[in-house]
């Protein structure tokens, strides 16, 4: 697993696409690859009120990433000093087989290049400083990048405020 | 070489401030305007495909003027000089046998908008119209007859409100950023959201209480919470006596509107109807009854659009923080706004306006909008005058205004069609010329003027030099408008000698915008003293009982008619839009068209069963004006009087490749009915047949 995590706050998550238009803008991409894709579940009447769940599905930088092992030039790589798997387009020759590799479906196939695009959470933005594409315009801010630590943090934050009643409490 | 350039972005109207990064002159990257509060540094999906639209090659890339029959698509490239000669030759010839009135020009009001007055005004043509006539005439009617101001004018306060109701204002999917951001962060913080639409949507799975209300019946709705308001004393007494004219009137009208029977009206149990008032009341007066952005639904919709604002005005929620508010401009801290062309002198416009706004025929809509779908009634039938050509720079008279064939058969009438456009539009594609605009990242345009809590000016600045063979706007009409002999009226040579004339005499220039995007007139939010309101009704408070109406011979209050229901297994068509795209400007950029190439009928599945409708099967839809083919959605999400499609697809111009043909257009099957007090289409007033096919 990569030292990243990557959160999204599905209350605040209204499935607008942003993040995978952002992202592909980024990387200049054609029509096709979608290295970060939101899927729509739903609506679905739950207790009398319809819900979504718009699921936010980047590559999930396995710690022992399938791709990797699969990748039979060495283009798909995991960068040692942060773990974040990417693939390098010089190496690449469009065999696929990270595609068959992967449980998730991360590796795109760009049709222009014949070779493998994936999330590689913006590395070059990361190495100065500034957060992947899709965080970085995210609409409401409900994506969120960071080290796991602090990511874990926002959640709990989140729950003790909700949990918390402070007008009622008798304390 | 890399460069910032602040900006405000045009992928739809609202107009989000960014940051545009250029490398090498070519735009890198976009993202929100940091500086800017409820923005930073977000992006909504059309924003984000800024890039993919600018370096889009199938917009139009020069002058191109028509060779074949119209609609045709046969053209020839010209040069702008011989297009700018042509279009002022054709306008010199109407205009000296049937006066400059018989130019109308339609257009989405814009930065430029003032020029584009000014060239009307300048010929001697009071047919000016924007599309806002044909969003939300009747929401700025309303607005007027009960506070004395436009719906331009009034702003929500959503960072602070506590609950707030949306009649079908689909926020979640609308997206303007500064407001989705702050209702999030005003829910964050507890407020609760109430959603009435006959479709569950984005904004319907955000909330924390949804009704599939029986569509067209919000107006009994509303009437039902006005009763239960007033018998229970719910509202903000202290204001209420203090600011509003008509109470008494109010109560006496509402006393038959039972919670029962809007019950039987809407299919909202009289219960919750109950619960709803007395749940709200307790958070007034930060609480907001949205009264819509389109406001374009039925033949009442300015009652409606009244009762929305009726509902505010109990709560005590005008002017109020958490609920809505007049929008302050420069004069409120001693500032000056920018200048704008049209404060020059002008001669004089003899004739009314050809769709009579302003008149006693159509006394009430906004004459300095206009009302656009009356247009291809007033070529059609020449009345008041014969009509003879039409500007259309960015509104799309073919896809925005209802019934599609009859607008052609208007426009056949006319000797010149010239559009002003980006893109291959379907009315660029139906004109005699066509005159590209640059986009929003290659043009500086004119002062944006934003008036709100706190008066601040932005400004669009040219990012990057033009990629293909366009102009600004602004220009291109000055240049028609040195052939015509009115180029005296265009005062500049350049989008940047023209934003310097605008800021003389603000105290700022075009240098004070480099650091943020935008200057601030004063730091602090301005709310109006609650005991010193300046309401420009006639009797200074909020009408309930309007002078405005009753003057022109219209009721306050006038008895509640259930709208016509759809009979014989038809339904009522409703539309709207998506997150992914504009109106129906963006449906062809590759990125959007990619998420969303066409649109689909949804439709309720036990009327589907019925009719042996099978989910994405293709379906006939046909009204009395039209008809087409779209793929059926059957689902529970709909309520069984209606069926729903998003609005702006089916486009014709062939090359737009990626939309052309691509879904089915509801103007093609909307009847161009409308409210007669207020001024809106009524665009969910048409009843239609579904087919299996």
């Amino acid at each position: 697993m990569s030292k990243y995590y990557l959160f999204q706050d599905i209350r605040k998550c209204i499935g607008c696409h942003a993040c995978e238009i952002q992202c592909k803008s980024n990387k200049n991409l054609p029509l096709g690859p979608k290295p970060c894709q939101v899927i729509q579940v739903g609506p679905k009447f739950i207790g009398g009120l319809p819900k979504i769940s718009f699921i936010f599905m980047p590559c999930f930088h396995c710690e022992n990433p399938w791709c990797v092992s699969a990748c039979p030039t060495g283009a798909m790589q995991k960068r040692s000093k942060d773990g974040i798997v990417f693939v390098n387009k010089d190496l690449c020759v469009g065999c696929k087989t990270c595609v068959s590799a992967c449980p998730w479906g991360a590796p795109q196939w760009n049709p222009d290049t014949g070779k493998v695009e994936k999330c590689d959470y913006c590395m070059d933005r990361v190495d100065q400083g500034l957060k992947p594409a899709c965080v970085t315009t995210c609409t409401t801010g409900c994506l969120k990048f960071g080290n796991v630590e602090e990511m874990t943090q926002i959640r709990r934050e989140r729950h003790a405020a909700s949990v918390a009643s402070l007008e009622k409490s008798s304390f | 070489m890399n460069k910032d350039v602040f900006s405000l972005c045009f992928m739809c109207s609202v107009r989000c401030p960014i940051k545009v990064t250029v490398k090498d002159g070519h735009v890198d990257w976009i993202e929100g305007n940091k500086h800017v509060a409820g923005i930073d540094g977000s992006l909504c999906p059309r924003g984000s495909a800024g890039k993919s639209m600018l370096y889009d090659d199938q917009r139009v890339q020069s002058p191109l003027i028509r060779v074949g029959e119209r609609g045709s698509g046969n053209w020839r490239k010209a040069s702008w000089d011989e297009a700018i000669d042509y279009v002022a030759t054709r306008l010199a010839e109407v205009i000296d046998k049937n006066g400059g009135h018989s130019v109308a020009l339609c257009e989405r009001a814009q930065l430029a908008t003032h020029v584009s007055k000014t060239f009307l005004k300048a010929i001697k043509s009071p047919n000016h119209f924007t599309h806002d006539s044909l969003c939300k005439g009747s929401v700025n009617t309303a607005c007027r007859s009960l506070f004395g101001y436009t719906d331009g004018q009034i702003g929500i306060n959503y960072g602070n409100t506590k609950h707030i109701v949306l009649y079908g204002r689909n926020i979640f999917e609308s997206i303007a950023l500064k407001e989705v951001n702050s209702l999030m962060e005003a829910m964050e913080k507890g407020a609760k959201l109430t959603y009435i639409d006959p479709r569950v949507n984005v904004t319907a799975s955000k909330a924390h209480r949804y009704w599939m209300i029986r569509p067209g019946t919000d107006l009994a709705l509303n009437y039902a919470l006005m009763h239960v308001i007033l018998k229970e004393r719910l509202y903000d007494a202290g204001f209420v006596s203090k600011w509003v004219h008509g109470l008494n009137e109010l109560q006496d009208f509402v006393e038959v509107y039972t919670p029962e029977w809007a019950q039987g009206e809407t299919g909202i149990a009289a219960e919750e109807i109950i619960s709803l008032a007395r749940e709200v009341s307790k958070d007034k007066p930060s609480v907001i009854f949205h009264f819509g952005y389109r406001g374009a639904n039925h033949i009442n919709e300015i009652y409606m659009r009244r009762s929305m604002l009726i509902l505010n005005a109990l709560m005590g929620s005008v002017e109020a923080k958490g609920g809505i508010f007049f929008k302050k401009g420069p004069g409120e801290v001693g500032g000056k706004p920018a200048r704008t062309l049209t404060s020059q002198e002008f001669p004089k416009i003899e004739v009314p306006r050809c769709d009579k706004a302003g008149t006693k025929d159509f006394p009430l809509p906004d004459p300095s909008h206009g009302v656009a779908q009356i247009l291809p009634y007033a070529i059609l039938n020449e009345d008041p005058y014969p009509m003879k050509a039409l500007i259309a720079y960015r509104l799309d008279p073919l896809m925005s205004i209802a019934d599609t064939n009859q607008t052609k058969r208007a426009l056949d009438k006319l000797d010149l069609i010239v559009t002003i456009d980006i893109n291959y539009s379907d009315i660029a594609w139906y004109s005699d010329v066509i005159l590209p605009e640059s986009t929003y990242l290659e043009r500086t345009d004119c002062i944006q003027q934003m008036n709100g809590l706190k008066p601040q000016m932005f400004l669009r600045k040219k990012a990057v030099e033009p990629r293909y063979d366009t102009m600004d706007g602004a220009m291109i009409l000055k240049k028609i408008g040195e052939k015509l002999g009115i180029g005296n009226y265009f005062p500049y040579e350049s989008m940047e000698e023209l934003v310097e004339w605008q800021l003389e005499g603000t105290g700022f220039t075009m240098k004070d915008f480099e650091k943020k995007g935008f200057v601030a007139y004063g730091s602090d939010q301005i709310f109006w003293d609650r005991e010193n309101l300046p309401f420009k009704t006639p009797s200074g408070k909020i009408e309930f009982k309007s002078s405005l109406l009753e003057n022109a011979g219209f009721e306050s209050f006038p008895k509640y008619e259930a709208i016509p229901l759809p009979k014989d297994g038809k339904f009522r068509l409703v539309v709207g839009r998506s997150a992914i795209h504009t109106h129906v400007s963006t449906q062809n950029v590759p990125y959007l068209n990619e998420l969303e190439s066409e649109n689909i009928l949804w439709i309720n599945t036990a009327q589907a069963n019925k009719l042996g409708i099978k989910n994405n099967a293709i379906v006939e839809v046909s009204s009395s004006v039209g008809k087409g083919q779209i793929k059926a959605f059957v689902t529970d999400l709909i309520h069984p009087e209606a069926v729903f499609m998003l609005h702006g697809q089916g486009h014709e111009a062939t090359r737009a490749k990626r939309s052309f043909n691509k879904g089915l257009s509801d103007a093609l099957i909307q009847e161009n009915i409308y409210d007669k007090v207020g001024g809106s289409p009524a665009y969910h007033d048409t009843f239609v047949t579904v087919k299996p096919l």
